[in-house]
């Protein structure tokens, strides 16, 4: 199968800053890849000089088999990019900023507009279409954005942070949307700081720290590296924790480890929340109090701190954790 | 790429420069508004003082007033063509050009349809700060041709500063840092200057610049265009006043020349953070 994007040995410099220290990618037409990593630590940068907006100091790349360096806009012609910033135009309504993206991509007028009411109705901005785009709420905006970079349908798309800054419920909205997009073959490089996004979104994951790739995988391999989701249940009585090791046997993908003085113990697991709910029937069935029970998953920090040892740096604190 | 590809990539960035005068008109009200402003502080509280040193036929504050409003257009379409700055400094922060870059357009229409939109800007406003100037009881007192020359003149050399602004625009990349220093300097650059006290009012040193001061020929081009020059004041004496129209022209032309291809080696620099 042939790349839609490949890049070798990247190398960006801004005078004693290494942005990007040699990297190598290579995306399968049609697959997902999600450039993981924390803030500074190249992402924006690689999707930068791979949608021609910045030179590389070495290195190169071709993306959808056109080559970045030597004929920019031919590659400009095959891909989409939205940024990390919702790049509307304020004072232009949805329509009218479709529109004017569709006449830059030399659609030709009617063909402009035919594409940019599509893809009001597919973002469901329908209702929305004619007003500007600063009364949008910041989900509708990223929407709106997101469609820009598929108004020429182009094989290879760039989403850089699609849902930093977006609330819970905007957020898996965009998931929504961009699975969507996937499924119909478009080729994608998304950027995120969060695991859970790229775990969602992506086929491979890149991990990349201070410019350099410091892993790549499935998400299931990068996780398997990390420890994946676990279990972590607080007995109300100390005494019964033995008990409640030996009632939640079976149920883990890995050892179990205890905390005595915490009254704790946590347990790889696999399976999400119908694990929780066994494991409180297990324990209610041999008559264990519980004071608190939760599911971790691993977070970006975990992350870091398996592959670099040190927690991922300029991350908000974001482990989620669900109950 | 060809030229109409170019035009018609800049007609599709102006006319969207252009939506944000129609949707946000309080922009253009406040733009105009303080030209108006100085069309009526500057005739009423100067005009005694300033035209009485004119000389010339009827009272001072008439006089003035006739002396006053090609300063003021020089001064106006100046200040309008710094819209071209914040705006792509604005553009810029804001990813917008970041999009326009990653589109198989061509890169010199953003900078072209922006210069353009602003010259669409300076016109309205000088279409209502001479509907201003005639309510004061400012004329044109030359011929069409004159005054269309003269209103050339001014936008014409307003279109050459926009390429500065827009060059310095995507430098510093955020519209309040470029708003606060296009002020610190085009404040001074349009005050030292004949704009709105006579030449010989000034002190000897004032006095050479703003004898050079490409500010002083464009309002002395277009009064000279206007029939605005009053009678009886002492014919200049530096080449470029002489020589107004053609000191201005030349002026543009370099600018044009030097700023255009930098604002366009920085476009295609310019990235947000």
């Amino acid at each position: 199968m042939t790349d839609a994007i490949d890049a070798t040995g990247l190398v960006k410099r801004y005078g004693d800053v290494v942005a990007l220290d040699g990297v190598d990618l290579r995306v399968p037409a049609g697959t997902v890849v999600g450039l993981l990593g924390p803030n500074g630590a190249g992402k924006t940068t690689a999707v930068r000089i791979l949608t021609t907006l910045l030179r590389p100091d070495a290195g190169s790349a071709t993306v959808a088999g056109v080559d970045v360096l030597a004929d920019p806009r031919e590659v400009r012609r095959r891909i989409g990019l939205s940024g990390q910033y919702a790049a509307v135009d304020e004072y232009l309504t949805g329509f009218e900023n479709l529109q004017m993206i569709g006449r830059l991509y030399h659609l030709g007028r009617p063909a402009a507009r035919e594409r940019a009411r599509e893809l009001l109705a597919a973002f469901r901005l329908e209702d929305a279409a004619d007003r500007p785009a600063r009364t949008y709420s910041g989900g509708m905006r990223r929407r709106l954005d997101l469609a820009g970079a598929l108004v020429a349908k182009p094989p290879v798309l760039f989403l850089d942070e699609p849902t930093t800054g977006l609330d819970p419920r905007s957020r898996i909205e965009m998931w929504d949307v961009i699975q969507g997009l996937v499924a119909s073959g478009t080729t994608l490089l998304l950027t995120t700081q969060y695991l859970e996004e790229a775990d969602v979104l992506a086929d491979t994951i890149v991990v990349i720290d201070h410019g350099r790739v410091i892993a790549r995988g499935t998400a299931d391999e990068l996780k398997r590296q990390v420890g994946g989701e676990r279990l972590e249940v607080t007995v109300a009585d100390g005494d019964r924790l033995a008990d409640a090791v030996q009632a939640l046997g079976g149920l883990g993908v890995g050892e179990v480890s205890t905390e005595e003085h915490r009254r704790s113990l946590t347990l790889p697991v696999q399976g999400g929340s119908a694990v929780l709910v066994d494991a409180l029937r297990r324990l209610d069935a041999v008559g264990i109090a519980v004071d608190d029970v939760g599911l971790r998953r691993p977070t970006l920090d975990d992350v870091f701190l398996t592959l670099t040892g040190r927690p991922a740096e300029d991350v908000a604190q974001r482990a989620e954790e669900v109950a | 790429m060809r030229v109409p590809a170019v035009l018609a990539d800049a007609d599709v960035v102006a006319r969207r420069n252009l939506t944000k005068i129609k949707r946000v008109p309080d922009l253009l009200v406040f733009t105009t508004l303080q030209p108006i402003m100085f069309v009526l502080l500057f005739s009423y509280v100067f005009g005694g003082a300033i035209g009485s040193a004119l000389g010339g036929g009827g009272s001072a504050g008439e006089a003035y007033r006739e002396f006053l409003m090609a300063g003021i257009f020089a001064q106006t379409v100046i200040f309008g063509a710094t819209i071209t700055g914040s705006a792509l400094a604005e553009d810029v922060k804001k990813g917008i050009i970041d999009r326009f870059r990653s589109l198989p357009m061509a890169p010199s229409a953003v900078l072209a349809g922006r210069t353009l939109s602003d010259v669409v800007n300076n016109v309205i406003v000088l279409v209502v700060m001479s509907l201003t100037g005639l309510a004061v009881g400012w004329r044109i007192r030359s011929g069409f041709l004159d005054a269309a020359l003269g209103y050339l003149v001014l936008l014409a050399f307003a279109y050459a500063v926009s390429w500065i602004m827009a060059w310095v625009g995507m430098l510093v990349r955020s519209p309040e840092v470029f708003n606060n220093a296009s002020f610190i300097v085009i404040f001074p650059m349009t005050f030292i200057a004949i704009t709105f006290v006579p030449l010989d009012t000034l002190p000897g040193p004032l006095q050479r610049f703003a004898e050079w001061n490409p500010v002083s020929s464009v309002t002395q081009a277009a009064r000279e265009q206007f029939g605005n020059v009053i009678p009886g004041t002492p014919e200049p004496t530096a080449w470029p006043l002489q020589h107004a129209a053609l000191y201005t022209v030349l002026w543009a032309l370099v600018i044009l020349a030097v700023f255009i291809p930098l604002a366009n080696l920085q476009y295609r620099r310019s990235t947000s953070r």
